[in-house]
């Protein structure tokens, strides 16, 4: 089995580029990765679209910040495709100033539309969002007497994800409720660099529990361990 | 008669919905508060959105667990026989009808069975998160929300005038004040809290309430 490129986090974010559609694994911060997101923000990349769940803690009151809180002050993004910024004033801030443009998906849809992208499908149909602001120049489909929104895939340039272990072919495992959208991202990506906390020797991990086969992976980056 | 915002008494009246087996999800805010009031002989099964089933309590500090969050980004813990999933399986469980309630807060609830919860244009702009999804797709919604909002107008109303989460979804309403059913096109007031009466919510309320059959008083 080919091994793949294992990088330093600066290294492996050389090759994101100005103007990339960058989509990023986590929920709230939880299984995001924090050392590409740290040498994203020192490579001054620009005019990139950020495609994630949410834009984690961006708290002054209780000053709780996680590592994409500081991409988005400085304006790394001029587009964020998102489903919720409840917790970080700062992106808020810039949507409503005009700062920066940002689309609110529902969050099963955006799940889905990057599902779609990588599994080769040319959209799919959803109640979610019938009847809503949501709604708003998209195709309605009515079967069997149930109205649906006609969604479109969602590709991205590059995925930098986290997970709790790769083998270096880079099959995937993740801890907890750190998977969330780091598998289905990593689908749906034309470069995937993966953050991994440990990096283990091919045959290490059991074929039954992998998560994220190898084949969707591109680069690793080794993490604490 | 004075009205005194708890959000204790519709989390303990909401938990008294659930039967052994449910699959709930709770949203973030005073919906988690549902949590603390289910009762010892009553077994549900909590799912979390971003990516698990089986949701225990909070732990308690200094115990956290690495990478076990709920869908707010706090720490939780996991009860056995949970599972961990990704955000495309926890959204087809939503979206399939495998969730048997959800219970969100609200902004405003309508007579038509319209929410509204996610956006106050120009001011607040959190996100629908899932909960566009939640309101579609679970099996019974439940909206939780003090009777009324921080200037004394009730969150009832004739018609939404905030952006919608979802078109006519909502089942239940339980206030500080009193449990409604919303069904064809009204506020059926199933019951109303001590010390409050039928005739103070229906007086100052915007949208239509009619005093359901089986309307009974009750003490939470």
């Amino acid at each position: 089995m080919v091994e793949k490129e294992i990088l330093s986090a600066e290294e492996a974010v050389s090759r994101i580029k100005d103007g990339d559609v960058v989509m990023l694994g986590g929920f709230m911060g939880c299984g995001s990765p924090a050392g590409l997101l740290t040498k994203l923000r020192d490579s001054g990349k620009k005019d990139m679209t950020l495609v994630c769940n949410d834009c984690g803690w961006h708290n002054e009151k209780i000053e709780k910040y996680t590592e994409v809180a500081y991409n988005i002050i400085d304006k790394q993004f001029s587009k964020v495709i998102t489903t919720h910024i409840g917790l970080n004033q700062e992106i808020q801030r810039q949507m409503i100033a005009g700062e920066t443009e940002v689309e609110l998906v529902p969050q099963g849809t955006l799940a889905e539309r990057i599902r779609t992208a990588g599994a080769g499908l040319g959209g799919f149909l959803t109640p979610t969002g019938v009847g809503t602001e949501v709604e708003e120049g998209k195709t309605v489909i009515e079967e069997d007497g149930v109205k649906y929104l006609l969604e479109k895939p969602l590709k991205g340039n590059v995925a930098i994800l986290r997970a709790a272990k790769a083998d270096k072919a880079g099959n995937l495992v993740y801890s907890k409720s750190a998977r969330n959208f780091n598998p289905v991202m990593a689908t749906a990506c034309d470069l995937v660099i993966v953050e991994a906390d440990e990096i283990v020797e091919i045959g290490e991990l059991d074929p039954e529990c992998i998560v994220t086969p190898s084949v969707f992976v591109n680069i690793l980056v080794g993490g604490s361990k | 008669m004075d009205y005194k915002p708890d959000k204790n008494i519709i989390a303990k009246r909401i938990a008294q919905f659930f039967s052994n087996g449910d699959v709930v999800n709770l949203g973030i805010g005073l919906p988690t508060l549902v949590g603390n009031y289910v009762p010892d002989n009553v077994d549900i099964t909590l799912q979390s959105e971003n990516g698990f089933l089986g949701l225990g309590p909070a732990p308690e500090a200094g115990e956290e667990i690495p990478f076990l969050e709920n869908a707010g980004g706090m720490p939780v813990t996991m009860l056995s026989g949970g599972c961990y999933f990704d955000s495309v399986t926890s959204f087809g469980i939503i979206r399939g009808g495998h969730v048997d309630y959800t219970v969100l807060g609200v902004l405003q609830v309508d007579q038509k069975g319209n929410l509204a919860n996610y956006k106050v244009p120009g001011k607040m702009v959190p996100g629908m998160g899932g909960a566009m999804d939640l309101t579609v797709g679970a099996r019974t919604v439940i909206c939780a929300g003090t009777h009324f909002d921080k200037s004394g107008a009730s969150k009832l109303l004739k018609d939404c005038t905030l952006p919608i989460t979802a078109v006519n979804q909502v089942d239940y309403l339980v206030t500080d004040v009193a449990v409604f059913k919303i069904a064809d096109g009204k506020f059926h007031m199933l019951e109303v809290f001590e010390p409050y009466t039928a005739e103070f919510v229906i007086e100052n309320t915007e949208a239509d309430v009619v005093k359901d059959e089986s309307f009974k008083v009750v003490k939470v």
